[in-house]
């Protein structure tokens, strides 16, 4: 089982996120991360998705999503050639006896407090998927309240876009 | 010119080439309806007597012709009526175009009154769906439905007209029928791959489906066995792309298939597959499928390519236009030892078939053979009297054997009969059983009213009678729910709806049932008894594969 990160230009239509995402379910695709937003021209949406499995199964994927309509391009994006983040927020109880620890942890993945009180605090990581989860797992020694994680965006490299690639 | 919404749905079908609709009128249709009345002189509708009906009518005018089928239905019920019509259409590849009313706009997200979301529902079964949200998009959104079911792998589109929408005025400019998006042919490389793969088997076969009825490319298919003598067998849904007694073809494959198709596709070397999927029906359990065979497979949708079995040459492209190159590049060959082989499986095949006398599925069907013209369509619905069809019926020509192949919907059957029918202005055959026809049949109503030239055979058992094969096979001869305790009488019902009809106990009756049927210029029902505990053989188990062929009664113990 390998994880692919696949990009989707898709039009940016009333309804698009969810053709894509019914025809994840009804042929079971295992999707452990999906994300949608506008892109620098209003006509396009961008879908970034976190895939897991075989290589024949991202093929059928890549496949199954060129019969939407609505798809436009779809581009494989590989760990080495692209940037992928992703945006947590994490919120701990940070008592004073705490505090100084958790914040050293948070420094290792370059956490911004984003808010403070008496007693908690939450911060801000942008990392890519697996750091999040490793952050996650350091602050397990400490009390954590509550998570809120974005889903992973990736731009590929260098000047390649997935706009010119679709126009060419 | 300015014109209502509802005039600019009716007069974008005339412009598309649509001569005829199907549909069942309702509240938030009334508009097109309206239209469809005033300008009856240009389009025709046919009432059904259900939605339902209308979509199968749709789907089997589109099947018999490749041309788009058009349904109208209402909101609401009238909407999901056409549901297992749009899902039937889907899975077998039907270009149609479905057109359904809402509510107005204003009052959508309400739980109005027969408001339905008819686009989320049949999003997983439709190629694309619209929800039409301005009369200025209307026309377009329509010839773009027409594109898209037409194009590539063709397949069901649904537009969904809210009631407001239908009655705003816009401005209206005919255009020219949409065309699908162009073809091309797969690349040279991947052409000579193939070819090259060819050109080292010892034992090619073809297996074809229903994308060689929808490309086109049965000339080029034909052309490439005669090349590389190769023998050739087929999908239900490849049934009539050539002539079913061309000497290079064995028959259909898989569960119900013809032992020789079955044995000569196992053994090949090497399987050229066009235009088919490798459903589960036809290759049963696939970790034990042609484990040591070349598969080259052509198919217009890529995403059937490797879908079910590991492939080596996977060539995602229009049929026709591949197979026209592939053909310079492969030797003209023959292969004496292959064809002997085949012969042997044809003679095992002869000597396994059924030659009892009587009222045999067999007998009967060939008695029908007698009567089919070459261009006549043979409707059907599903179950052991569809399976002996595709088994011993014969066919001339493209497009006449029409069957619910990839849904396997019981009641298609007189729904897709009388689109066929209309499509082609011939005499029609419905093969069906007593309990498919009992899903639909209230189309009998539509059949008379259209005075539709309708040959309804009927196979009665009592039973239903795949499901009694299945469960004299696998659940110990527990008869489930499937023994049909019912005192219909066919021939009074045919003459209720106002058809003619007689019931037939022997061959020699049925032959002058026949008669009569083929002479009437209406729909004329046979019900034609016969045992209940015929079987459909050979048969592979579900899930098996050749080695565990069924191939007579008796083989089961």
């Amino acid at each position: 089982m390998n994880r692919y990160t696949v990009a989707v230009l898709v039009r940016n239509r009333f309804g698009v996120l969810n053709r894509v995402t019914s025809m994840f379910r009804r042929r079971q695709f295992n999707i452990s991360s999906l994300t949608v937003s506008e892109t620098e021209v209003p006509e396009f949406s961008r879908i970034t998705v976190l895939f897991d499995g075989a290589e024949a199964q991202k093929q059928q994927l890549v496949s199954q999503l060129y019969k939407l309509p609505d798809v436009c391009f779809v581009r494989e994006l590989s760990p080495e050639a692209s940037v992928s983040f992703e945006l947590m927020l994490i919120k701990l109880e940070a008592g004073a006896d705490e505090k100084n620890e958790i914040l050293a942890t948070a420094g290792e993945f370059d956490a911004k407090i984003v808010d403070e009180s008496e007693d908690t605090i939450i911060f801000q990581v942008a990392a890519d998927s697996h750091e999040l989860d490793s952050c996650i797992r350091l602050m397990q020694k400490f009390t954590i309240l509550e998570i809120c994680r974005t889903g992973c965006v990736s731009l590929e490299k260098g000047r390649t876009t997935i706009r010119e690639m679709f126009n060419q | 010119m300015k014109l209502s919404g509802a005039d600019i749905i009716v007069k974008t079908l005339i412009e598309q080439g649509c001569d005829v609709t199907f549909g069942y009128p309702g509240g938030q249709i009334l508009d097109v309806y309206d239209s469809l009345y005033r300008f009856g002189g240009e389009i025709r509708h046919i009432l059904t007597a259900h939605e339902q009906g209308a979509a199968h009518a749709a789907d089997g005018y589109a099947r018999a012709t490749g041309r788009v089928g058009v349904v109208f239905a209402t909101s609401g019920p009238g909407a999901t009526n056409l549901v297992t019509g749009i899902a039937t259409a889907y899975l077998d590849s039907v270009p149609m175009v479905a057109i359904t009313g809402n509510v107005m706009t204003s009052q959508i997200g309400y739980d109005s009154f027969q408001e339905i979301d008819i686009t989320g529902i049949t999003l997983p079964i439709t190629k694309h769906n619209y929800f039409v949200g301005s009369v200025e998009e209307l026309a377009d959104t329509i010839r773009e439905a027409f594109t898209l079911a037409l194009s590539g792998r063709p397949g069901p589109v649904l537009v969904d007209v809210p009631k407001d929408i239908q009655q705003a005025m816009c401005e209206y400019t005919p255009q020219k029928a949409a065309t699908p998006m162009e073809k091309v042919a797969a690349k040279d490389a991947r052409i000579q791959a193939a070819a090259d793969c060819i050109n080292e088997s010892k034992r090619p076969f073809i297996y074809f489906g229903g994308g060689v009825i929808a490309g086109n490319a049965a000339e080029e298919m034909l052309a490439l066995a005669d090349k590389i003598d190769a023998p050739m067998g087929s999908s239900m849904m490849g049934l009539s792309a050539v002539p079913t007694d061309h000497p290079r073809f064995l028959g259909m494959q898989g569960m119900h298939g013809h032992y020789a198709s079955s044995v000569a596709m196992h053994n090949a070397d090497c399987i050229i597959a066009l235009g088919v999927r490798f459903s589960d029906r036809v290759i049963g359990d696939k970790d034990k499928f042609a484990q040591e065979t070349k598969i080259i497979h052509i198919d217009i949708d890529g995403s059937e390519l490797s879908k079910t079995v590991a492939e080596d040459h996977s060539l995602r492209a229009d049929l026709k236009m591949t197979l026209a190159k592939l053909l310079p590049r492969v030797n003209q060959t023959s292969h004496p030892d292959w064809q002997a082989d085949v012969t042997a499986y044809r003679q095992k095949e002869a000597e396994l078939s059924d030659r009892r006398e009587g009222m045999t599925p067999k007998n009967v069907l060939s008695l029908l053979n007698g009567y089919l013209q070459a261009n006549t369509p043979v409707v059907t619905d599903v179950g052991q009297h569809q399976m002996w069809s595709a088994q011993y019926l014969n066919f001339k020509n493209s497009r006449r054997f029409i069957s619910s192949g990839g849904l396997g919907t019981m009641g298609f059957g007189i729904g897709a009969a009388i689109g066929a029918s209309i499509a082609t202005g011939e005499k029609t055959v419905l093969v069906t059983g007593d309990g498919s026809f009992s899903m639909t049949l209230q189309e009998l109503a539509t059949a008379v009213s259209e005075n539709i030239p309708l040959v309804i055979l009927i196979f009665n058992n009592g039973v239903l009678g795949m499901v009694r094969q299945w469960q004299t096979l696998f659940f110990d001869k527990h008869y489930a729910s499937s023994v049909l305790e019912r005192q219909t009488d066919y021939v009074a019902l045919a003459r209720a709806f106002g058809a003619e009809g007689e019931r037939v106990l022997d061959l020699s009756g049925l032959k002058a049932a026949l008669d009569k049927a083929f002479d009437s210029a209406g729909p004329y029902l046979i019900d034609c008894v016969i045992d209940k505990d015929e079987f459909v053989l050979p048969m592979l188990p579900p899930g098996g594969s050749v080695d565990e062929m069924i191939v007579k009664a008796g083989d089961e113990a």
